[in-house]
């Protein structure tokens, strides 16, 4: 028998092994609903597998009575709109900031602390104000998501083209490259799969800022109907919608993924240079 | 006229003497190899040639006049790595040069500009001995094709000094051997003036037409930092020699 550490598991075992707490999970929900229904018919903790899609089926997934429209479908693309506009705005103000700031010494003597110090303002805690500043409607979700995810992606960006290799710049340089053209032959293109990374990293974050804000104020999203419904316990709704939210998450961390390693092939190979 | 006039020189860092009274000329063609111990300052030295340092007192001309205070393109430099862009293709790295002196704005050819910028590149690439991994990315070559695709880029510049700073250090004895005989190649196809650090002192005298040696003269045991590094040795090598170990 070979040592724990020397075991390595075949493809399918690993798919098997993957899948693993995900059939656990459902199984021990499973029951979990059925002991607790067998209880109280009326239960509203722990719905049956069947509740929820009824509930689903009847009230998100049929057109609405009063305008005709799918619920789910309109509260996910409400919310997928203000996540790519918020994350779309984010990550070009992150590179227009971050390269800067990062390249150009008198940049980053002059904005760094202000940079630094702007983005501990916890953004929940202006979203008041910008609630007061934009009105109810989508500029201020936006506004929320970009000014709790630009900080990051600027500081992100500015600390890996300040760790960019000296020896390339200087070459660059000795190639005939102005600070303009080295930015943008030379330091943009090996930020961008960079800058794909930070927005995965930061999509978690969005996601928090955009159901904070769409809880508070909104007509529709994924955010708001969790926060509508809750108030009538309505747990066979609020599960369904968890789980499209993490499905939405991970496909966008996924395709992001495919995304990068598509677009910049060298990127992968770079660690070996 | 001296490509490079050196007069009284000192480079100190604070209370640190690192180069004290060096005067040296250089004159264009010249192949010199920088030998001394580690932390002589052989590599400082270069850095000025270079234009990333600047000596703190003396003169310290380049062809008469006072030397670029940053890197230019009349200075070319290898490094002994990460000096490749890892975005871009191999042909594209030798393109570069090519398109950042011909585009000030946008760094980047067009339409039949673009083409004769690939010829040019090609047969750059052809001469170091690249021409079948044109398409690849550098990180994909060995370490032996990274340099002399590092040297390429350089040379496509046509720079009046090429700076060599240990670009052979990290090889295998047998590349290193391959790349011996290319830069000496390239260096009488092309005319080149050549200033290279080592620290192999057999490569320094196998390679250059003059070898200059950097030691501390003075110790101060109680300041270790008191004195710095002069050129303790000059030493002009017969080129005949070297044609001949060129042809074994």
């Amino acid at each position: 028998m070979k040592r724990l550490i020397n075991q390595k598991p075949n493809r399918g075992n690993a798919l098997l092994l993957g899948l693993l707490p995900f059939i656990i999970l459902v199984i021990v929900y499973v029951f979990a609903s059925h002991a607790r229904l067998q209880e109280n018919a009326e239960d509203k903790l722990l719905p049956s597998i069947a509740q929820m899609a009824q509930t689903m089926d009847k009230s998100a997934l049929s057109p609405s009575k009063r305008s005709g429209e799918i619920i789910f479908w309109n509260d996910t693309l409400a919310s997928l709109q203000r996540l790519g506009l918020g994350i779309g705005i984010s990550a070009t103000l992150g590179l227009m900031i971050g390269v800067p700031l990062g390249l150009i010494p008198l940049v980053r003597a002059g904005f760094s602390p202000f940079i630094a110090a702007f983005s501990m303002v916890p953004p929940i805690a202006i979203l008041p104000i910008l609630f007061i500043v934009f009105g109810m409607g989508e500029v201020a979700k936006v506004a929320l998501i970009v000014i709790g995810v630009t900080p990051i992606i600027v500081r992100d960006l500015q600390h890996r083209v300040e760790e960019f290799p000296k020896e390339q710049l200087i070459k660059a340089q000795t190639l005939g490259a102005s600070s303009w053209t080295l930015a943008v032959r030379i330091i943009i293109p090996q930020m961008m799969p960079r800058l794909l990374d930070a927005v995965r990293l930061t999509l978690g974050t969005a996601w928090i800022f955009l159901i904070s804000s769409e809880a508070i104020a909104a007509t529709e999203g994924l955010g708001y109907r969790i926060f509508l419904v809750r108030r009538y316990l309505a747990m066979d709704m609020i599960l369904p919608y968890v789980l499209w939210i993490t499905v939405l998450a991970f496909l966008a961390d996924f395709i992001l993924k495919k995304f990068t390693c598509k677009l910049f092939p060298w990127y992968a190979k770079k660690d070996s240079l | 006229m001296s490509l490079i006039t050196i007069k009284n020189l000192w480079k100190r860092y604070g209370d640190n003497v690192v180069l004290e009274n060096l005067s040296l000329e250089i004159k264009a063609g010249e192949f010199c190899t920088l030998v001394g111990p580690s932390g002589c300052g052989k590599s400082t030295f270069l850095k000025m040639l270079l234009g990333e340092e600047s000596p703190s007192k003396g003169v310290f001309l380049f062809e008469g006049k006072p030397f670029p205070s940053e890197p230019s393109v009349e200075r070319g430099i290898v490094f002994q790595r990460y000096s490749l862009f890892s975005h871009l293709s191999v042909l594209e790295n030798v393109m570069l040069g090519i398109e950042l002196g011909k585009s000030p704005f946008l760094g980047k050819l067009f339409g039949a500009a673009k083409k004769a910028a690939r010829e040019e590149a090609v047969a750059m690439l052809e001469a170091v001995g690249l021409g079948s991994v044109l398409h690849h990315y550098p990180s994909e070559l060995s370490g032996g094709m990274q340099q002399r695709l590092s040297i390429a880029q350089s040379l496509v510049k046509k720079p009046k000094l090429l700076l060599l700073d240990e670009p052979f250090g990290a090889l295998d004895p047998g590349i290193r051997a391959d790349m011996h005989a290319l830069i000496l190649d390239l260096w009488k196809k092309n005319n080149l003036t050549v200033v290279m650090v080592t620290h192999d002192l057999h490569e320094g005298f196998y390679l250059g037409t003059r070898l200059l040696v950097f030691d501390k003269v003075r110790n101060d045991p109680q300041a270790p930092n008191a004195f710095g590094a002069k050129i303790t040795y000059d030493i002009p090598l017969l080129r005949e020699k070297k044609e001949e170990k060129n042809d074994e």
